[in-house]
């Protein structure tokens, strides 16, 4: 600590350079924590994906829908804990395009014991259970359209008209929590026996199904047994884990991780040959004076140590500030939260981050902080005369 | 350390130095011998390139001869590894240089206290030491200021209280009044007295100037890389 004041009045040297250093490695960090971020937006469901749970889909494509009486069948094959279906609904908020979020007809029970991760009151569950119209949105969709237990929501849908041509009308009577940080909560979920009787068409027929398989390390076998039960009938299906089927997903859009690897590594290369530069310069301006502290006494380590200390200085206050202001954008929710419901930057992208830091400040003074070790004092003083 | 029983601080004994420019070999030292007794302030005069600053580079240990022997107070400096030699420098000598080698960004008073960051001085002993030291060459008052804004004179006055703080056994000053006008270089000449007669500091000082060698108690005149009682005609 005794050198620090030593260390921080070379920072002072060129203020200019300095900042601009700072302000090159701050922007590089925040990029990183807003990438990491949107990564984990791309990728939550991959990672929240139960390992025990199997998405069982038409096996042409996701579109087509399946017959709600292949719960029943599912459900006796061996392995099958339970199933359940999904439908996607495409519900509208107050008829503006951009108030639109995933909503699902589900039978509650099915839906809650399926996935704990949604954490929804008792009493806000029997609420459910007995309000044929009820509907369960998660908290940062309630949040958004500053909902409360009890409110009216009316939905219109461009794939399921309501007969008579009415809006979908709902009440509002329970908003569930997600048990672990990435979990969705931006969903919307309604009875569907209210929906299949409502519906113009398509009586009878789900959108897909999830199936919890008893024993994890089976899935694949019971997936296969799945398929092979609706084999050569009208609706064949496709099984697969939902970590796979949410990979899947989301490579529809490409290689979120490729991606950012990609962008990452291009602005760390650069930002890693701006702060090496900046090093490098400071310690040929400084020849003599790294001769005089030589003479002095300072060690060759010390004065290894001490510009080495100077770079991962720089790369500290840049680095650091730069993932401490990507947490503090990001904390403050999704700011298209249709698009990106799950948006936070996770600790332990927070975390590789710091190394990084860690390995910019090393990387770019390593060569300048040897070149000064290395410094004969009697050169480096005959400069001066 | 101490000086050896007879009074000898310095000893340098047949050392030779040799650069090499390309294929080129130039002696800068031939042969050379000198003692310098504890107490002594000794100039060494010589022209450009007769190797002045390479001696006292030598005795300083901050390089290293082609051959022979450098002795201070018995210890061979010039078999000294790297890393003892650094911690001796720290603790036996102090520089003081023609063109001061402050650091510019730290006040005069950091500047002093850089020899004392080598120490397991806590830092109310370190202030102390710096206070003391500042106040030797009179420059107490402009402790907070920065090199740029202290003249000349008073700049070499920070300079020498730096190579005094740590109470060094030997003073190296490479023509310490090089730059400065007549009037501030006297001052420091004087200073550099006091060191020598008040606190018995040993001084080895090089310098071109006369004026400054009649301050100190033996001049010798180095030229073609060997050492003389007489000036060089």
């Amino acid at each position: 600590m005794k050198f620090f004041h030593l260390i921080w009045s070379n920072l002072k040297r060129r203020k200019l350079r300095t900042m601009l250093t700072l302000l090159s490695v701050f922007v590089a960090f925040l990029l990183y924590g807003l990438l990491c971020t949107i990564k984990e937006a791309f990728t939550a469901g991959v990672t929240m994906a139960g390992a025990d749970r199997l998405i069982v889909r038409h096996k042409v494509s996701l579109i087509m829908n399946l017959p709600v009486t292949y719960q029943a069948r599912m459900e006796r094959i061996p392995g099958v804990a339970a199933a359940m279906h999904w439908t996607w609904f495409n519900g509208i908020y107050q008829n503006e395009p951009k108030n639109f979020f995933g909503s699902f007809p589900v039978e509650p029970a099915a839906l809650l014991a399926m996935y704990p991760e949604y954490l929804l009151p008792e009493s806000q569950k029997q609420a459910w259970l007995k309000t044929r119209i009820g509907a369960m949105a998660g908290r940062t969709l309630a949040d958004r359209f500053k909902w409360k237990i009890g409110d009216r929501v009316q939905l219109t849908s461009p794939i399921w008209p309501r007969k008579g041509d009415q809006p979908w009308e709902f009440e509002l009577v329970g908003i569930y929590e997600g048990a672990k940080k990435g979990t969705d909560t931006s969903g919307f979920f309604f009875r569907y026996d209210y929906f299949d009787e409502a519906r113009v068409y398509g009586e009878g027929l789900v959108g897909w199904y999830v199936a919890r398989v008893t024993d994890p390390e089976r899935a694949a076998e019971v997936a296969k047994a799945i398929d092979a039960e609706f084999a050569n009938s009208p609706y064949e299906t496709k099984a697969e884990p939902e970590g796979a089927f949410a990979q899947g997903f989301v490579q529809q859009i490409g290689s979120i991780g490729t991606i950012l690897i990609a962008i990452l590594t291009a602005v760390f290369f650069t930002i890693l040959l701006v702060a090496g530069n900046t090093m490098a310069q400071a310690v040929r301006e400084r020849t003599e004076e790294l001769g005089v502290l030589k003479a002095m006494g300072f060690t060759n380590g010390l004065v290894l140590v001490l510009v080495l200390a100077e770079s991962c200085l720089i790369a500290a206050a840049g680095g650091l500030t730069g993932l401490g202001t990507a947490w503090l954008v990001t904390v403050g929710g999704s700011p298209v939260p249709a698009i990106l419901p799950v948006f936070y930057l996770p600790p332990e992208a927070l975390m590789v981050g710091a190394g990084f830091v860690g390995l910019l400040g090393v990387l770019a003074g390593i060569l300048p902080a040897v070149q000064a070790m290395r410094l004969r004092i009697a050169e480096a003083l005959r400069r001066t005369a | 350390m101490n000086e050896q029983s007879d009074g000898r601080l310095v000893e340098v004994n047949g050392v030779e130095k040799v650069f090499h420019r390309g294929s080129e070999e130039i002696h800068v030292l031939r042969d050379l011998n000198l003692t310098v007794a504890s107490g002594e302030f000794l100039a060494l005069m010589g022209p450009s390139g007769s190797g002045k600053s390479t001696l006292l580079n030598l005795i300083g240990g901050l390089d290293r001869p082609s051959k022979g022997k450098v002795s201070i107070a018995g210890e061979r400096v010039d078999e000294l590894p790297d890393r003892r030699l650094a911690d001796w420098r720290a603790r036996h000598i102090g520089f003081v240089f023609q063109l001061y080698n402050l650091l510019p960004v730290l006040t005069a008073e950091r500047n002093v206290e850089l020899p004392l960051l080598l120490t397991h001085l806590s830092r109310a002993e370190r202030k102390k030491h710096v206070e003391t030291a500042l106040g030797m060459v009179g420059l107490a008052p402009r402790a907070r200021h920065y090199p740029r804004t202290l003249s000349g004179g008073e700049q070499q006055r920070v300079g020498i209280a730096r190579a005094i703080v740590t109470d060094p056994t030997l003073l190296l000053c490479d023509e310490p009044t090089g730059d400065l006008d007549r009037k501030s270089g006297d001052e420091i000449l004087s200073l550099l007295q006091a060191l020598n007669k008040e606190q018995g500091k040993t001084i080895i000082m090089v310098t071109h100037d006369p004026h400054a060698s009649a301050r100190a108690t033996r001049t010798l005149y180095l030229d073609k890389g060997q050492l003389s009682t007489e000036p060089v005609k």
